[in-house]
C-alpha cells in the first residue's frame, strides 16, 4: 500500500516508553527520507496509576512528503493496554460513561489499523479503565472498518527475554521495543538501521543494548514471519528538500542551540537566568548541559530573579536571556518593563501553555500574544517574534537575539508547547552561513562624555559596561534626563523619552522581512495566523486552495502587512486564543473586515476543522 | 586612590541629616582604599532612599527595580567574577519585597558586598512600618501600632547561612568604613547592617547606642582576636555563663575576668556569633521594649567573617573544567555531534 504520509499513534501507560518508541520511530524514518512532524501528548501526571486512563501517554507522528503537522487523527495506532485503547478511541469523551466510537472525536480514522497488546485486557485491566463488560471492542462500538490486529505482546517479550536474566519487571518494560519491531516491519523500515539506531540511544548503557536489539528483532520478525494479516505500508519519501545534512530536532533544543550559535556569532557570554516551569524547562535543561559552549545557567529562586540576573548579565556586557512559559512571563513584566527603561538587550523566551493562571501546564495555547506585546505597566514597547515550526525555533532564537543586541531592546519570543515539545525536520547550518550579529558599541569619542541616554541616529542607546575604563555611568528604571543620562521628572522630556524609545522599536521594522503570501495568492480568501499555527494552516490553505499570510513578526510587524491584507476580500485570523491577534490587526490595519477562527482547547489546530470553518463563511 | 574619585557629579539628594549621607562619605572612603579602579567597580540597588546611593558614586551603577537588586547583582558577579560588585538595599528593599533574593544571594554565597540600611522605616513612600519596626510601632500604615513580630537581619544572615555578617552605625565612620573594607576583603555574600537614622520619619530610633554619651555603655565594638571590652571605662567584658537551664548564655562581667571572651570571626559554627548579633535586640523587637535598658551591649563591627566557595567562582570553575575536557569548542563542532544524515 503507497500512501503520501501517514499518521502513527503510539499510546500506553506513562510508564511503558511511549516517547522514547515514538521518537526512535520517527528518527528513524526522517533518516529514511521522510519529512516528520511530531506531537508527544503526555498526561500532566508524572505517574498516574498503572493501567488507569489519566496515566496514558502518547505520541503521534506524521510522516512521509509534504508533511505539515503532525496531523488530526492516525492511520495506525499501537495501543499498549486497555486504557489506551479507550482513550484513543473516545478521545475527549473517553470518561464520558456508555461513549461509543465516533469518527469527530476519535483519535483514528475509521479505516485504522489498530494493534493492541492482547495480553493487557485481562479483568484486572479492563476494570482499571472503567470498562462495564467483558469485551471492549464492542463497548467502545469500534467499527468493523477498523482494522484489529491483535498481538500477545507482552507474552512475546516475555518469551524473547526468558534466556536474558532480566527481572520481570525489566523485561516488562522492554514491551514497547516488541511494538516497535512490529511496527518497523510494517512500515518496512530496515531491521538494521533500526538496530544501528537503538545502540546510539543506549550507548550510555551498554548492558541495555542487547536485549532491546533482541526484543526488536523478534518484533520485526514477528510481523515479517507471521506475515500479520495486514498489507505493509509503503511511505513516500520527502521530494523537495533542499539538498543537506539533517536531524530531526524538538522546539525546546532547537531555541537553545539558536542562542548558543549567536553568542557564538558575536563573541559575546551567552546567560540564561531561569526558574523551572513546564513547557520551557527543557530549555534551561539544554543550556545548563552546555558548559562545553561556555554556558552561563543560573537556576534562580524564582521567576523574577531568573529574568533580573539576566538584566545583570545585560548590564555587564553579555548576551542576556531568560526562559519561561505564561505564569512566569507575568511574574517577569516588572522586570522586562526595567530593560525596556534601561534599554538593555535581553532575550525572553515564551513558551506558552493553556491559562490564564496555572491553566493548563502540559497543553499548547497561543494565549499570551496580548500579554507579550502590552503586558506592562507604562508605554513599554518590546519586540515580539514568534517561531512558527519545530526547527525555525533556531532561527527565530538567534534573530530574537541579533534584534536585542543590535537594538538594545528586550525581545519576546513566543513559543509553544507544541513546538517545543514536537519535533521536526532541520537542516544544519553552519555558524559562518548564519547573518551578521554586531552588537551596538559605542562611539571612542564619548569615552569621559558617556551618559547611559545618548543613542545614535537610529535612536538606538549606545551600549557601554562595566570593566570599559571611562563609561563609568549610572542607568535606571526611573525616567532619564534625554541629555544628561540622569533622573528627569521633566514633562517634555519625558513624553521625548517615551517616542525615543517607541522609535527604536518601531524602526526594527526596517530590518525585517517582508510578509510573503503562501499557497494560492490568487485566491480572494485569505488565513491569517502566526506563531506554531503554520503547519496546520498550510495544510488547510492548500485544502482550501486559498492564500496564506503567516506572521513571526508581532510586534513591529512587517512593513508590507496592510498592503497584503487589503488585497484580500475574505481575510480569516486562525489562532489558538480567543482573538488576540484579531484584535491586535485591527488596531494596526485599518480598512479589514476580520473574521475569525479560534480553538482553545489546549490542543494544536486540527485542519479538518479549519477547513470546514472557513468554507462555512 | 582618593575618595573625592568616587564622588559623581549628582547633587545629594538625601534629607539634611539623614544618616545616608554619612554612608554615603564612608562608601567613596572605603572605595579608594580598597583601590578597586571605579570602571571595574559596580553598585547595584533596588528602590527605597538607601538604593538612591548608585546616582552619587562616579562608578557603574543600576537603580533597579523595587527588591531585585539582589537579582540583579548576582547576575552580574555570576558572570563577571572579576568586577567588584555592590549591593545598596533598606530594610523594606532588602527584607520584605526583596527578601527571597537577600537570602538566596546568602545561601549561594555569592561574592557582593551588600549594604542594608536598617532605619526601621518605610521613608521615599513617607512612613510605613518595615520588617524591622519593633512590634506595636506606629506608622501611617499602622496608626493602632503594628501586629507583627519583625526580621532581626543577622538572625536571618546566619539562618540562610551566610559567611560574613558585619554591623555599624550612621555615626561611627571608622567603624562603617572597616566594616566595608573587611566586606570587600571577604570572599562571599557580605552583610553589613548599617543602622541609619531617618529624621523624617523615625528620628532616634537607634539613639541608645547612637548617641555620644551612652554608646559605649551600650554598643561594643567587635575585633576579631581581640578581648571583648566594652564600657566608657573599658571596664566590662562579655562571657558565657554555662550556671543556668541548658543553655550557656552570655553576660557582662569584669573587664579582668578571666572568663572574658576573644571574639573568632572565623569560627564556622555560627552559634555564638549569633548570640552575640542578638545582643541588645530586644530593645528593637517591641515597642514594649522602649523603656528596659538590656543588659547586653549592642555588638557592632565584623561579627561573623568565614570563608567558604563563592557561587560565582565554582559556576566559572566548573565552565572552565567542562571546556578544558571537552573536544567540543565550536558551534559547529557542537553540530556534528547530532545524529544526522544527508538527503
Amino acid at each position: 500500500m503507497q500512501k503520501q504520509t501517514v499518521v502513527v499513534r503510539f499510546c500506553g501507560d506513562s510508564g511503558d516508553g511511549m516517547q522514547l518508541t515514538g521518537n526512535m520511530f520517527s528518527s528513524l524514518s526522517a533518516i529514511l527520507g521522510n519529512e516528520i512532524s511530531t506531537l508527544p501528548d503526555f498526561p500532566a501526571e508524572i505517574r498516574a496509576p498503572q493501567g488507569t486512563l489519566g496515566g496514558v501517554s502518547g505520541f503521534q507522528v506524521c510522516l512521509g512528503n509534504g508533511v505539515y503537522t503532525p496531523g488530526d487523527k492516525a492511520d495506525v495506532i499501537v495501543a499498549m493496554n486497555a486504557a489506551a485503547l479507550k482513550v484513543c478511541t473516545l478521545g475527549s469523551k473517553f470518561n464520558v460513561p456508555g461513549a461509543q466510537f465516533n469518527e469527530a472525536d476519535s483519535m483514528y480514522k475509521k479505516d485504522a489499523v489498530v494493534i493492541v497488546d492482547t495480553d493487557s485486557f485481562t479483568d484486572k485491566d479492563l476494570e482499571k479503565a472503567l470498562y462495564k463488560t467483558e469485551n471492549p471492542f464492542t463497548e467502545l462500538g469500534i467499527p468493523e472498518s477498523v482494522q484489529i490486529v491483535p498481538v500477545a505482546l507482552t507474552e512475546m517479550t516475555k518469551e524473547s527475554l526468558k534466556d536474558s536474566g532480566m527481572d520481570n519487571k525489566a523485561i516488562l518494560k522492554s514491551r514497547n521495543m516488541f511494538a516497535l519491531g512490529v511496527v518497523c516491519w510494517l512500515f518496512g523500515r530496515p531491521i538494521d538501521k533500526a538496530i544501528h539506531f537503538l545502540e546510539g540511544k543506549f550507548a550510555k548503557k551498554p548492558a541495555l543494548i542487547a536485549p532491546n536489539v533482541k526484543v526488536l528483532t523478534d518484533g520485526y520478525n514477528y510481523g515479517n514471519n507471521t506475515a500479520l494479516n495486514i498489507n505493509v505500508i509503503n511511505v513516500e519519501k520527502a521530494d523537495d528538500l533542499a539538498h543537506g545534512t539533517y536531524t530531526s530536532i524538538a522546539g525546546n533544543k532547537a531555541t537553545a542551540w539558536g542562542l548558543i550559535a549567536a553568542a557564538h556569532k558575536c563573541g559575546k557570554k551567552l546567560f540564561l537566568g531561569s526558574y523551572p516551569i513546564t513547557p520551557a524547562t527543557d530549555i534551561m535543561h539544554e543550556l545548563a548541559g552546555r558548559k562545553d559552549m561556555g554556558v552561563i545557567v543560573v537556576q534562580a529562586e524564582d521567576e523574577i530573579a531568573g529574568v533580573c540576573t539576566a538584566i545583570g548579565a545585560a548590564f555587564a556586557g553579555d548576551l542576556a536571556c531568560t526562559s519561561t512559559s505564561g505564569p512566569g512571563l507575568s511574574l517577569k513584566s516588572e522586570a522586562i518593563g526595567l530593560a525596556v527603561m534601561a534599554e538593555l538587550p535581553l532575550v525572553v523566551i515564551d513558551v506558552q501553555r493553556g491559562g490564564p493562571s496555572t491553566g493548563l501546564p502540559t497543553k499548547t495555547e497561543q494565549t499570551d500574544l496580548l500579554q507579550a506585546v502590552y503586558g506592562r505597566n507604562g508605554e513599554c514597547p518590546a519586540v515580539v517574534l514568534a517561531a512558527s515550526t519545530s526547527a525555525n525555533c533556531f532561527q527565530f532564537a538567534y534573530e530574537a537575539c541579533k534584534i536585542a543586541l543590535e537594538n538594545m531592546t528586550p525581545v519576546i519570543l513566543m513559543t509553544d508547547t507544541y513546538l517545543a515539545n514536537g519535533t521536526g525536520l532541520w537542516r544544519l547550518p553552519k555558524l559562518a552561513e548564519l547573518p551578521e550579529i554586531k552588537p551596538q558599541g559605542v562611539p571612542e569619542e564619548l569615552k569621559g562624555h558617556y551618559n547611559a541616554a545618548l543613542r545614535d541616529e537610529n535612536s538606538i542607546r549606545y551600549w557601554a559596561y562595566p570593566g570599559m575604563e571611562g563609561y563609568e555611568h549610572r542607568n535606571i528604571g526611573l525616567e532619564r534626563d534625554s541629555q544628561k543620562g540622569s533622573i528627569s521628572t521633566n514633562p517634555e522630556n519625558h513624553e521625548l523619552m517615551v517616542k525615543a524609545r517607541q522609535a527604536k522599536v518601531d524602526q526594527v521594522a526596517n530590518k525585517i522581512p517582508d510578509l510573503k503570501v503562501q499557497c494560492n495568492a490568487a485566491s480572494d480568501t485569505l488565513l491569517v495566523g502566526w506563531g506554531s499555527t503554520e503547519g496546520h494552516l498550510h495544510a488547510a490553505a492548500n485544502e482550501l486552495n486559498c492564500a496564506l499570510a503567516h506572521f513571526n513578526y508581532i510586534n513591529p510587524l512587517p512593513k508590507n502587512t496592510a498592503e497584503v491584507l487589503r488585497k484580500y476580500k475574505k481575510v480569516v485570523v486562525c489562532e489558538l486564543n480567543n482573538g488576540q491577534f484579531a484584535s491586535l490587526l485591527r488596531s494596526k490595519v485599518t480598512g479589514v473586515d476580520f473574521k475569525q477562527y479560534n480553538e482553545i482547547m489546549g490542543q494544536p489546530f486540527a485542519v479538518e476543522r479549519i477547513v470546514e470553518h472557513v468554507k462555512a463563511l | 586612590m582618593e575618595a573625592a574619585q568616587f564622588k559623581s557629579d549628582q547633587y545629594v539628594r538625601f534629607c539634611p541629616g539623614c544618616g545616608d549621607h554619612a554612608i554615603c562619605a564612608a562608601l567613596q572612603k572605603a572605595m579608594a582604599q580598597i583601590g578597586v579602579p571605579t570602571y571595574e567597580t559596580v553598585v547595584i540597588s533596588g528602590i527605597g532612599c538607601s538604593s538612591r546611593m548608585p546616582h552619587y558614586l562616579n562608578t557603574y551603577g543600576f537603580n533597579t527595580i523595587h527588591g531585585r537588586g539582589g537579582a540583579v547583582a548576582t547576575g552580574v558577579k555570576t558572570a563577571h567574577p572579576e568586577l567588584t560588585v555592590w549591593q545598596m538595599s533598606g530594610d523594606g528593599d532588602c527584607l520584605a519585597i526583596g527578601g527571597n533574593h537577600f537570602i538566596h544571594e546568602i545561601r549561594r554565597n555569592v561574592d557582593l558586598n551588600i549594604c542594608l540600611f536598617n532605619n526601621r522605616i518605610y521613608g521615599l513612600t513617607k512612613g510605613q512600618y518595615s520588617p524591622t519596626s519593633p512590634k506595636g510601632f506606629c506608622s501611617k500604615s499602622s496608626p493602632f501600632g503594628t501586629v507583627e513580630r519583625p526580621f532581626i537581619p543577622a538572625e536571618l544572615v546566619m539562618g540562610a547561612r551566610g559567611t560574613f555578617f558585619a554591623r555599624t552605625l550612621d555615626v561611627d565612620m571608622p567603624t562603617t568604613v572597616d566594616c566595608m573594607v573587611k566586606a570587600k576583603e571577604h570572599k562571599g555574600a557580605s552583610v553589613i547592617e548599617c543602622l541609619v537614622n531617618c529624621v523624617i520619619f523615625n528620628n532616634g530610633t537607634h539613639n541608645w547606642i547612637a548617641d555620644r554619651e551612652t554608646r559605649a555603655e551600650h554598643s561594643i565594638l567587635l575585633k576579631h582576636g581581640e578581648k571583648m571590652i566594652f564600657g566608657a571605662n573599658k571596664d566590662k567584658g562579655i562571657a558565657l555563663d554555662y550556671s543556668q537551664g541548658v543553655l550557656p548564655r552570655l553576660i557582662v562581667v569584669a573587664a579582668d575576668d578571666p572568663r572574658v571572651l576573644v571574639h573568632d570571626a572565623k569560627m564556622e559554627d555560627p552559634t555564638l556569633h549569633r548570640m552575640l548579633a542578638l545582643m541588645g535586640q530586644e530593645k528593637f523587637t517591641d515597642v514594649q521594649n522602649a523603656e528596659i535598658v538590656p543588659e547586653l551591649p549592642v555588638a557592632l563591627g565584623v561579627i561573623r567573617d568565614v570563608e567558604a566557595e563563592t557561587y560565582d567562582q565554582a559556576v566559572n570553575q566548573q565552565i572552565a573544567d567542562v571546556q578544558a575536557k571537552s573536544k567540543c569548542k565550536t558551534f559547529d563542532q557542537l553540530l556534528g555531534t547530532l545524529e544526522q544524515w544527508e538527503i
